[in-house]
């Protein structure tokens, strides 16, 4: 075929995805004079951004002056177990005060202190109270800011638009084929850089906190054109999901709740967390009730809960309790806020979580604890990048935000996700921006790339008899749920691994004997290429890490190993399949490693990093 | 229990409602089934849906004829007989099934000008105390269901969208006009472009809002006093007749 005939759309950048940092990203691109593009799955303002409860991190130091970026970046790389990429995390702690400051200056409105400034909340894994909030709706409020800003920046805004695959031109960006849901039509962009925001692949789990949009696009695309995924086995199971009724089981409950004094109990009215507090945070976690009590109180001297604990932490005890019999009555455990806070109070603070339990499980959290658990929430792992540009190995080709890997190590702190967002959603359009200015040739699209990504769409249209698509998609979730779950085993990946496999066949033969207007059932089918690279490649990964690490666990590997804190594993795409390598991490600066490994009296105390 | 739904079914050039039946389970919403029969038995039904949780109005739809977000409304409203018929938003042509064309909104939102704060000196930040932005805040919940879009008489019954923005951007200007930082003047958009005339305070909007802001009172109604200050207040007249109109 000869895509003279098909719609084509030319821009400098093309930003895939319109969460927080996609939008981040085309308003940076725009500001510079390109031609920019977005495309979005979903409608304006719908992404995943628009889910997030608790609060953007970053160290204004508001509500407590001794907060600044060192302790920040301590934090997250303590939070990440060491194995974040330096840079990043480095570039993500001393932007994130700018970015969230100059989201004020685009109109968001958040709570603010006694004295007017941005009021900041405690999360788990952060010094002091950090994340600058509205409520429980902070990521509402960052996307409509952006989203009310970025309509009037000149950015071509393409709704309800998904990406098919990449096409490249001597190895670099030239094009992406893509098609409209409104009219099933296709539509090929051709464009010098393409900036990928895609997100995460949390569909891929049954239990999990993520929309039908988080089919891993960007991961799989990106690993076709011959990109390297990055700490794919690092998946984060946030810790408190909602247990009930069946049909909400996953949907979020804020780290909020625990931030705001909310505490976990198991059936017998035990504080449990108490029990695990791990060996590195016990000088800085409270020992006893008493000392949390004072903490919640505003004692400065008292250390935190061990409900504030890390998000893998307090994951894996929930399981643990559930497992040993004293969980609550649907599998859970108990969030109590109800005993800690008046009723006005967490109205105020937690005013769509209390409308939540009211209005689908018919709780009243003022008076009544919740029953929560795990819920697969967030992948650490994502494209490899620069970290000073964003780029990938595919010249032209960039990722930011979730789908990018490297930032958050081995478990990401709560908060630093949205401050992630804003952060490299700017640089990657910094990176792209220097691409776009340098390049020299002029990119083409050939018909027979074009071509073959077009017939291996309509395909599924044009197969009468086939699988299911939705009915396939449970059964790769239910493979991810029972074989790469929380808690993993070596047998029980390799044999996740090999029914993956066998799901490719199923994947294969999908059909949508449909139109292709707004065909949700064709629109599953083509997510399915791309969520069934995601878990092949988280599978893969948690098979070769041979430890316990952050949100990875491996009951057969107990404990974090000297030698996993020496490699990263890489995810690339050969003529024989899937490989997976380990590749040596380099030593971090002298400057980082003193901040990262210092004592917090010393940090503070200004003796380190000044 | 095995339960019957009607869903329309359809595009631009018709459809009409066929009936679907699925097993409910214990608190399901109607979205749920929503998803249930699609994928059993209608893999290509058009819904839009993404957060599930009420947070990003994704899945307004016509529920028995009311405007509902289908993920916040539990099959344990109905009774068990009771018939249920699902449709799109009235208000805007229909795509596919339960999906509607809602782009006229996102072309008003372009017409409104954007935030326009006071410069800050150099180093300073922004300061606002709490009681200052609670009021804003209330209208900055809104998750752009389009609800109160799709039950204003104005947009629904008169299609006047030419005429009047609808509630959804009353409050939306609502927000930037009490911005305590805010410099812009959109008073004169308020009641030319944007209709605030129109609103007939009958509140079906506040009505409908999932979110529960007080669309009406907190928004719509101060906006016309603002124009009413600004374009029929005597003394002001007889003012601007004298000395001219003040910018």
């Amino acid at each position: 075929m000869d895509y003279s005939d098909m719609q084509t759309i030319e821009h400098d950048v093309l930003v895939v995805g319109a969460g927080g940092a996609g939008i981040r990203a085309a308003i940076e691109c725009a500001s510079q004079g390109l031609s920019t593009g977005m495309i979005s799955k979903s409608l304006l303002g719908k992404a995943h951004t628009v889910m997030a409860e608790g609060g953007v991190a970053a160290s204004l130091g508001n509500s407590d002056p001794r907060d600044n970026w060192k302790v920040h970046f301590r934090d997250t790389m303590r939070g990440g177990k060491f194995l974040n990429q330096w840079r990043m995390a480095e570039l993500h702690a001393k932007n994130a005060a700018a970015r969230v400051t100059e989201l004020e200056e685009w109109g968001a409105v958040f709570d603010r202190t006694d004295k007017g400034l941005i009021s900041q909340r405690n999360f788990g894994g952060h010094r002091y109270p950090r994340l600058a909030h509205v409520g429980d709706r902070t990521g509402l409020e960052i996307i409509r800011t952006l989203q009310d800003f970025c309509i009037h920046q000149g950015i071509s805004i393409h709704q309800e638009c998904t990406g098919l695959d990449l096409v490249t031109d001597n190895g670099k960006i030239s094009g992406m084929v893509a098609y409209w849901r409104e009219t099933g039509r296709f539509v090929l962009f051709k464009t010098k850089a393409v900036i990928f925001a895609t997100g995460g692949g949390g569909k891929a789990w049954k239990i999990t906190s993520n929309s039908w949009e988080y089919t891993g696009d960007g991961l799989g695309m990106a690993y076709r054109a011959g990109a390297e995924l990055i700490d794919m086995e690092f998946t984060q199971f946030h810790p408190t999901g909602m247990v009930w009724p069946p049909s909400v089981k996953g949907i979020l409950v804020t780290e909020g709740v625990r931030g705001d004094g909310g505490i976990l109990l198991n059936n017998r009215g035990e504080r449990f967390m108490f029990n695990y507090i791990p060996e590195k945070f016990i000088s800085e976690t409270a020992d006893t009730e008493e000392e949390a009590g004072r903490w919640l109180d505003g004692d400065k001297e008292a250390r935190r809960p061990p409900e504030l604990l890390t998000r893998d932490v307090v994951a894996r005890a929930i399981k643990t309790e559930v497992e040993a019999g004293r969980g609550s009555p649907n599998g859970g455990v108990f969030l109590d806020i109800a005993s800690r806070r008046p009723a006005d109070f967490i109205k105020r603070k937690l005013p769509s979580m209390y409308h939540q339990f009211k209005e689908l499980a018919e709780i009243d959290i003022t008076k009544t604890p919740m029953e929560v658990g795990p819920t697969l929430h967030y992948f650490m792992g994502g494209i490899r990048v620069d970290s000073d540009s964003q780029q990938t190995n595919v010249p032209g080709l960039f990722a930011c935000g979730e789908c990018a890997g490297g930032m958050h190590g081995a478990n990401r702190l709560g908060g630093n996700s949205l401050s992630d967002l804003l952060v490299f959603g700017k640089i990657a359009g910094e990176g792209a921006i220097n691409y776009v200015k340098n390049l020299q040739n002029k990119l083409n699209c050939s018909n027979d790339d074009v071509a073959k990504i077009i017939r291996g769409a309509t395909d599924i249209l044009n197969r009468e008899n086939g699988e299911n698509p939705y009915l396939v998609h449970e059964k790769l979730q239910d493979i991810m749920q029972s074989k790469v779950g929380i808690v993993r085993e070596g047998d029980e990946l390799k044999e996740g691994i090999e029914n993956l496999q066998a799901i490719k066949n199923d994947i294969a033969n999908v059909s949508s004997p449909a139109s292709a207007q707004y065909n949700p059932g064709w629109n599953e089918a083509l997510d399915l290429k791309n969520l069934i690279v995601a878990s092949e490649a988280v599978a893969t990964g948690a098979l070769i890490r041979e430890e316990s690490r952050g949100a990875h666990t491996r009951i057969d590997f107990e404990g974090e190993r000297e030698e996993g804190l020496t490699y990263n594993i890489v995810i690339r795409k050969t003529d024989a399949g899937m490989v997976a390598e380990k590749i040596p991490r380099e030593d971090p600066p002298k400057a980082l490693s003193d901040i990262a490994f210092a004592s917090l009296e010393d940090l503070e105390g200004g003796k380190i990093g000044a | 229990m095995e339960r019957n739904f009607e869903i329309w079914r359809g595009n631009v050039e018709g459809g009409d409602l066929k009936t679907y039946s699925t097993k409910l389970e214990q608190g399901m919403v109607v979205l749920d089934a929503i998803l249930r029969i699609q994928t059993e038995s209608a893999n290509d039904l058009a819904v839009r849906w993404n957060c599930k949780a009420g947070k990003c109005g994704s899945c307004a739809m016509e529920i028995n004829g009311k405007p509902k977000l289908a993920c916040m409304t539990r099959m344990n409203e109905f009774t068990d007989d009771e018939p249920i018929n699902i449709k799109p938003m009235h208000a805007f042509p229909v795509i596919k099934d339960l999906v509607s064309d809602v782009s006229w909104n996102y072309e008003q939102n372009k017409k409104i000008k954007p935030f326009n704060p006071s410069k800050l000196p150099e180093g300073s930040k922004m300061v606002m105390y709490q009681q200052d932005v609670e009021r804003i805040q209330e209208f900055r919940k809104c998750i752009e269901c389009f609800l109160c879009q799709d039950v204003c008489h104005v947009l629904r019954d008169q299609d006047k969208k030419d005429k009047f923005v609808g509630p959804k951007f009353m409050i939306r200007l609502a927000s930037l006009e009490m911005h305590p930082l805010d410099k812009e003047d959109r008073i004169p958009a308020i009641k030319e472009e944007f209709g605030s005339g129109m609103c007939n305070i009958t509140r079906c909007c506040t009505d409908v809002c999932p979110e529960n802001i007080s669309i009406t009172d907190n928004g719509i109604i101060p906006l016309k006093e603002r124009v009413v200050d600004r374009y029929y207040d005597p003394v002001l007249w007889v003012y601007d007749k004298i000395f001219g109109k003040k910018k």
